[in-house]
């Protein structure tokens, strides 16, 4: 079970990693949860898997899992909501500022290698 | 009276000007006045005991294990040269009450002023050295305020800059010299290293920090070649050139150099360092002096020049020398600032500070010519005047100097300087007060009102009492000063104006002679001057400048160009390497905790969330597909968590999952749902190998941290949860209660962030964003029924359940999973259920609740339950908790950090409603929909629909 869990925040990070060297804000949010899921489950972790030991004090049981990394990590759920939501919606903005939604500071290099062609919402505005 | 009040004062004062200008300017100038007046008259309080030579400490300490402590001792130096500054800055109160105009902003000024004169104070009354350097860092920072004064002023601005660039990269350098000095001498208070002279001089570091050191002096105290920036600060107002850039600041290297006298002076790096340096300044700038027009650059230059002198006389290292630069020290501060004082009048009177375009003005300014005559007689040198009487002590100490081996050269070269001394001294009076009366004046020339004259009267007074009744005057003062410089025993010397026929009379009768020559045939020496080659310190101190900043602008550039991805790669790298780094130094024995049993479940579970991962990070182009499968993973790790024992991560990490979800949508919306494959194949696989390399390397670490056992501090908790904290939910009784200042924080950082969200797409509702978003054209098709009828009926339906739902999970949060959190975004999560059924602006209409209003209660609520705490004499957020009974109802138990629980409750409903509310807003206003009547699309009522 151990391999399992480590193996699993082993791929969400890798995959968080991946995403986060994107060029655009939308898959940097992705990374990022994913990066947030890894790192949470990481430090939850941390207290060692344990199976049907919750720490909530219940008479005659006498061995519980450590509560500290929950408390920590619950908080730390919150918090990277929040911080989640900060990044989805700065990207937002400086999408409708700027029309675009790219990171790699290039703005001028938006054609290179165009698969599928998205017009930006000024030339939908334009196309109407 | 306090030591640490008269440093203080000028701090606390400097408010009061800023204020009483709205007041009048009299008031303004008065309370400046004031200020400085009372702490003038407390450093007199130390009068008697600075001359019966005793030595006065007080100290508090306050960062001690730093040695940083506030400790200020007054000894003769330190009383010297802080009447200097407050007496002198009484004069220049005055003067700039007369000089500044109408549309000068002053209190400002004065503001400015009494800093500077404050954090000036603190670097001759503090008795450490760290203190020493954050004063002497703040009169950098002052004087850069008070040159750039005139902020319209091009080489106003300039001139500040560079000040503040070469007397704070002296700052830098005196501060590792500072850290040395402490260093060998094992204190960083003076009067402890001022007793460690052989200590300090033996050890290998002397010759490096003397070398630092010197490096803030000779900057702050203009001394060759960072002498340049002087000149160029004289773009200041002129009450500022004449105080701080004669009398005081420019006297703050020399005032640290005469401080640590007693231990840095007396060996060869000291003599061969300080005396060369100053006396090839004093030389040069002399010689530059007599070709400036502008007048306050001839006093400029004049002052670097008299800057060197001293440093000349404090290099040297006699006892006798000492007592000379003292004496000079305050002779130049008397002397010059009159006539700095005299170069505003001049500049006030006629609009020109040219020398080119003065002459003559002696008859039409009396009294300031007057002034004029006497101050540049005493700095020419000239017998029965007090400048007359410290040159002749320089040139006696100069004419039994030898410089390696050559006996003739100091004197000769010392000579020399006092020759273009007189020279320049002369042409400040022949050139502009007599001579040919010019008529061509952009103003009337006439002598000013007695407020400008009188403060540099009252100078010249001082410049003649002393060059008449030296021992008198200034003997006991020199006396003690000199004793407190040298820390010993003073030479047998007297103060006179006769000494004999001493060589330094003939030298002093040369000077005059040679000065009065070269301003004879000054066309024909002002010829050989324009024929020499002008080297350009500040042309080389710009061109060093514009490099620095090219290669810092490189360096920084070719980090961080604006891509967030070339800086997130460097990130991820350097954080790879590091750890490899890490894992190559480590034993790599596999860990030896009895593992877990993989379950066929658990094993299924798995492969999902890895091809999950996998698939967000291949379909991440086609973005709602992308979403969806983060949703997968979100709920695969909250099982997770459920499984292994953490119920409430698990509520929480799934009310959070739907939050998030809505939240990506609603951006979505707005956001191009596809987008193109930007980046090269090449870049691709290096990105892969990269999230490989990490990935791997997180999951290794995670491997060998959970398959071997580790200290907790689970034990306490689990203990105390109960009897200390009043629940039996150890992990909601760890952030209510143990760790309830944590849990404060997290909620005030989650109102902030929703605040954030609020400001930014409140923002975008405005100007071009604003624009463009009511003209939004939806790029996908938009359903036919907005509002469908089954999801507006269960919701409606729902909502009480929800609430109560979460009411429920609040209330058992402190003894069974649940809490203020999970309960927060239930709710949360029920309420956006409504807008979502029946769109933003039905709801909206129907659900009047201040988001803003509910996060600032649920903090405040918080708050106020660690404030109760403070009441019983207790620490911030310590709870308690009680059984009470009622009737019918039975036992029930109260916790304090239940109304701390309703804060964190709270504070997450508004936060979480305030984000998402917002982007429904202006998902809304670019779907320029009108808000419908009626909770659904299809109208199921029986009254017929209006019609739209």
């Amino acid at each position: 079970m151990e391999f399992l869990v480590a193996s699993a925040i082993g791929v969400m990070a890798a995959a968080g990693i991946y995403l986060m060297l994107r060029a655009r804000t939308y898959p940097v949010v992705l990374g990022l949860a994913l990066l947030t899921y890894a790192t949470n489950t990481f430090l939850f972790v941390s207290g060692r898997l344990t199976v049907n030991a919750p720490p909530v004090i219940r008479d005659g049981i006498t061995t519980y899992t450590d509560p500290l990394p929950q408390a920590l990590v619950l908080t730390a759920i919150v918090i990277s909501f929040g911080m989640t939501a900060v990044i989805v919606v700065l990207g937002l903005r400086s999408y409708l500022e700027s029309d675009t939604d790219q990171v790699d500071g290039k703005p001028e290099d938006i054609e290179n290698e165009n698969l599928e062609s998205v017009p930006t919402a000024a030339e939908r505005k334009a196309d109407q | 009276m306090s030591l640490d009040l008269i440093v203080l004062l000028p701090f606390l004062g400097a408010i009061l000007p800023a204020l009483m200008i709205r007041v009048g300017r009299n008031a303004c100038a008065t309370s400046a006045f004031t200020v400085t007046l009372l702490a003038f008259a407390l450093l007199m309080t130390h009068a008697p005991l600075v001359f019966r030579g005793e030595t006065l400490r007080v100290g508090v300490e306050w960062l001690p294990r730093l040695g940083l402590n506030l400790n200020f001792f007054i000894d003769g130096l330190g009383f010297f040269f802080a009447a200097l500054i407050l007496g002198i800055g009484l004069l220049i109160i005055i003067y700039a009450r007369f000089y500044l105009a109408k549309e000068d902003p002053m209190g400002t000024f004065y503001a400015y002023l009494l800093l500077f004169q404050g954090a000036m104070v603190g670097i001759v009354l503090s008795d450490n050295i760290l203190l020493l350097l954050i004063f002497w860092e703040l009169t950098s920072l002052s004087s850069f305020l008070l040159i750039g004064y005139w902020k319209h002023l091009r080489e106003g601005r300039l001139g500040a800059r560079m000040a503040l660039t070469v007397t704070g990269a002296g700052g830098l350098s005196m501060i590792a010299g500072m850290l040395l000095l402490g260093d060998i001498a094992g204190s960083y208070d003076i009067s402890e290293i001022l007793k460690h002279k052989e200590a300090i001089q033996a050890s290998p570091l002397y010759l490096p920090a003397l070398i630092l050191i010197l490096g803030g002096c000779f900057t702050k105290s203009a001394q060759f070649p960072f002498h340049f920036w002087l000149p160029h600060a004289m773009a200041a107002p002129t009450p500022v050139s004449a105080y701080l850039h004669s009398a005081t600041m420019v006297k703050a290297g020399l005032f640290l150099m005469a401080r640590l006298w007693p231990v840095l002076a007396g060996t060869e790096e000291w003599f061969y360092i300080v005396a060369s340096t100053g006396l090839f300044t004093m030389l040069m700038a002399a010689w530059i002096a007599l070709f400036k027009d502008d007048l306050k650059g001839l006093l400029a230059y004049s002052t670097v020049s008299h800057l060197g002198l001293v440093t000349l006389l404090l290099g040297l290292g006699s006892p006798m020398a000492a007592v000379a630069a003292v004496f000079h020290i305050l002779n130049h501060a008397t002397f010059k600032a009159a006539l700095f004082m005299n170069a505003g009048i001049i500049d006030h009177e006629t609009g020109t500070r040219d020398i080119k375009r003065l002459g003559g003005l002696f008859m039409l300014m009396p009294i300031a010519g007057t002034l004029a005559v006497l101050a540049a007689a005493s700095m020419a040198g000239l017998p029965l005047l007090n400048g007359f009487l410290s040159k002749e002590m320089m040139l006696e100490e100069a004419s039994h100097t030898v410089w390696a081996g050559q006996a003739w050269l100091v004197p000769a070269l010392a000579t020399l300087g006092a020759v273009c001394s007189v020279a320049y001294s002369f042409r400040y009076i022949v050139h502009v007060y007599f001579g040919e009366k010019r008529h061509e004046y952009p103003r009337h020339p006439h002598d000013p009102p007695f407020g400008m004259w009188g403060p540099s009267a009252l100078l010249v007074i001082g410049v003649i009492a002393i060059g008449l009744f030296p021992a008198v005057v200034a003997g006991p003062l020199v006396a003690v000063v000199a004793g407190a410089v040298v820390g010993g025993p003073l030479p047998d010397y007297h103060l006179a104006i006769w000494h004999g026929l001493t060589p330094a009379l003939g030298m002093s009768a040369l000077a005059v002679a040679g000065g009065l020559f070269l301003l004879w045939r000054y066309t024909a020496v002002r010829a050989i001057w324009q024929a020499a080659p002008h080297p350009d310190a500040k042309t080389a101190f710009q061109w060093l400048l514009a490099r620095a900043v090219r290669l810092a602008k490189g360096f920084t550039h070719g980090l961080h160009n604006g891509s967030l991805q070339r800086h997130i790669l460097f990130l991820m790298i350097a954080a790879i390497a590091i750890t490899t780094a890490g894992f190559f130094g480590a034993s790599h024995a596999p860990g030896t905790r009895p593992q877990l049993e993989a379950t066929p479940v658990a094993i299924a579970a798995w492969l999902l969330l890895v091809v999950a991962s996998l698939g967000v990070a291949v379909l991440h182009r086609r973005r709602l597909y992308a979403l969806i499968i983060v949703g997968v993973v979100g709920i695969i790790v909250s099982l997770g968590f459920l499984y292994f024992s953490a119920p409430d991560l698990a509520l929480t990490q799934i009310s959070v999952e739907v939050v998030t979800v809505i939240l990506m949508l609603l951006a979505l919306n707005l956001l191009p749902k596809k987008m193109p494959r930007e980046s090269s194949a090449i870049r691709r696989w290096r990105d892969v190998a990269i999230a490989c390399l990490g990935g791997l390397g997180i999951g290794a670490l995670t491997w060998a941290m959970i398959t071997r056992d580790g200290s907790t501090l689970a034990g306490y908790y689990l203990e105390n949860s109960l009897p200390g904290g009043g629940g039996t939910n150890v992990v909601n009784v760890i952030l209510v209660d143990f760790r309830g200042f944590d849990t404060f924080g997290e909620i005030i950082v989650l109102g902030i962030a929703a605040t954030i969200i609020f400001a930014l797409l409140d923002g975008a509702l405005q100007g071009e964003v604003g624009r463009k978003l009511a003209a939004w054209v939806p790029d996908q098709k938009r359903a036919k029924d907005r509002h469908p009828m089954m999801l507006v009926i269960a919701t409606r339906v729902m909502l009480p359940l929800a609430l109560m739902v979460g009411a429920y999970i609040f209330l058992r949060g402190h003894n069974l999973p649940g809490g203020g959190f999970i309960a927060g975004l239930v709710v949360a999560i029920a309420l956006i259920m409504q807008y979502m059924a029946s769109g933003f602006g039905w709801a909206a209409q129907r659900m009047r609740v201040d988001y803003h209003a509910l996060i600032g209660v649920g903090v405040l609520t918080a708050g106020a339950t660690g404030v109760v705490a403070w009441l019983a004499d207790r620490p911030f957020l310590t709870s308690a908790f009680g059984h009470f009974h009622l009737p019918l109802i039975g036992d029930i138990e109260l916790a304090s950090a239940m109304a701390f629980d309703i804060g964190v409750f709270l504070t997450v409903i508004g936060a979480t409603m305030l984000a998402l509310a917002s982007l429904s807003r202006i998902g809304r206003w670019a779907d320029n929909q009108s808000v419908p009547d009626q909770p659904m699309d299809h109208n199921i009522s029986r009254r017929p629909a209006k019609e739209h």
